[in-house]
């Protein structure tokens, strides 16, 4: 059933954000510490062990590869619904602070690439419509 | 005829995030189609449609005044919440639905040092800046930071040590023109920076934390990127709320005197 994949997910989901609230709140902050990257590593343990002994049917994977698929759009909204204003009438200030940070970020990928040895070579290319 | 534009509208507010779904749909289309026939694919079709919605969010933040780009609009509604952090994070928790764990793994250490080093940079970047234009007192330096952290880390920190409100403003537009400028830049910058593999997106998301950004500027580069990137980029606003106000703090107002 779809479902089960779509509940899948929305367990792994919730059971990331409550970790990650629990740690905001043991250390003092106000802030859902890494919730939504507990429940990506959550979803992996769980999915591939499932599929492995064969419980996560494809027809239930559906559920999974669905809301990964719907990702780009649902970003394209996200992109839709940013305040732009407020960010374009910030100021130079603003606007040094933020480009400064990125550029010399940018900067440093290449450099922390080099940590555990050569970096792994790029992904075959690949063509087509997104989701698929 | 007004009477068929206010059913119209009518209609598009009461089902506003099946509205999303199809304005969104259309939008994407159109930008593929734009992607193909302007740019021969070079120009990936996503990056056009992330570029388009963050044009037609300025637009929508100049006609209603609002904050929430087209989303104030009543009849884009469903567009905030189509876009709004729940969905959002519930697909990016589905892409990584076969991930390479074994790439996860080995990238993790690296993952680490840049979450590390993307929190020191952007707060030092963000506190010389705001040195540079006036604001002398740690306070506001490291509030600024923060803003050039992420646009949330920013608030989290003036308000833990009591900055002014418009130190405040000042580093969530900061924080917004650094989460803007990756989601349309990304693309751009991926060859110089060899953001092309699993473990490079790991440390891009470590390095420049702002989720929406991250999320989008991968999209937009190859979507097979964005469950790495996003993974370490969910634990960049935590570690600067953690470190921001405490650490940081103080290391600016000792140098600060």
């Amino acid at each position: 059933m779809v479902i089960y994949g779509v509940a899948l997910l929305a367990g792994c989901m919730l059971t990331g954000a409550f970790i990650g609230e629990l740690i905001g709140e043991l250390i003092g902050i106000d802030a859902n510490v890494g919730g939504v990257g507990i429940s990506m590593l959550l979803l992996i343990a769980i999915a591939s062990k499932a599929q492995a002994s064969g419980r996560l049917r494809p027809i239930s994977q559906s559920g999974i590869t669905f809301w990964s698929a719907i990702y780009i759009p649902v970003v394209v909204a996200m992109a839709a619904s940013q305040n732009v204003v407020a960010a374009v009438r910030g100021g130079t200030a603003a606007v040094l602070a933020g480009v400064l940070a990125v550029v010399v970020s940018c900067a440093l990928v290449p450099l922390l690439s080099r940590i555990g040895g050569e970096p792994p070579p790029p992904l075959p290319d690949i063509s087509g419509e997104p989701g698929e | 005829m007004t009477e068929i534009f206010d059913l119209v509208a009518r209609v598009m507010s009461r089902y506003g995030l099946v509205t999303a779904f199809a304005v969104v749909g259309i939008t994407v289309w159109v930008s593929y189609q734009l992607s193909t026939r302007l740019t021969r694919g070079h120009l990936h079709g996503s990056a056009i449609a992330i570029m388009i919605g963050l044009l037609a969010a300025y637009l929508g933040g100049v006609f209603t005044g609002g904050g929430r780009g087209v989303a104030d609009l009543e009849i884009f509604a469903g567009i905030g919440l189509m876009g709004g952090s729940m969905l959002r994070d519930f697909a990016i928790i589905a892409t990584a639905f076969g991930v390479n764990t074994r790439e996860l793994a080995r990238a993790g250490a690296s993952g680490v040092v840049s979450l590390f080093a993307g929190v020191f940079v952007s707060f030092a970047i963000g506190a010389a800046v705001a040195y540079s234009f006036g604001y002398t007192d740690a306070v506001s330096m490291t509030t600024i930071g923060g803003g050039a952290a992420t646009y949330i880390v920013g608030p989290i920190t003036g308000a833990a040590i009591g900055a002014s409100s418009d130190v405040i403003a000042l580093s969530i537009a900061a924080g917004l023109i650094k989460s803007m400028l990756v989601m349309a830049g990304t693309p751009f910058i991926a060859p110089f920076i060899g953001l092309n593999n699993p473990r490079s997106a790991m440390i891009y998301g470590g390095l420049m934390g702002t989720t929406s950004g991250v999320a989008g500027g991968l999209a937009a580069t190859d979507e097979r990127l964005v469950p790495y990137g996003a993974m370490t980029a969910t634990f960049y606003t935590g570690l600067g709320a953690l470190l921001g106000p405490s650490v940081i703090f103080v290391t600016i107002r000792a140098i600060m005197g």
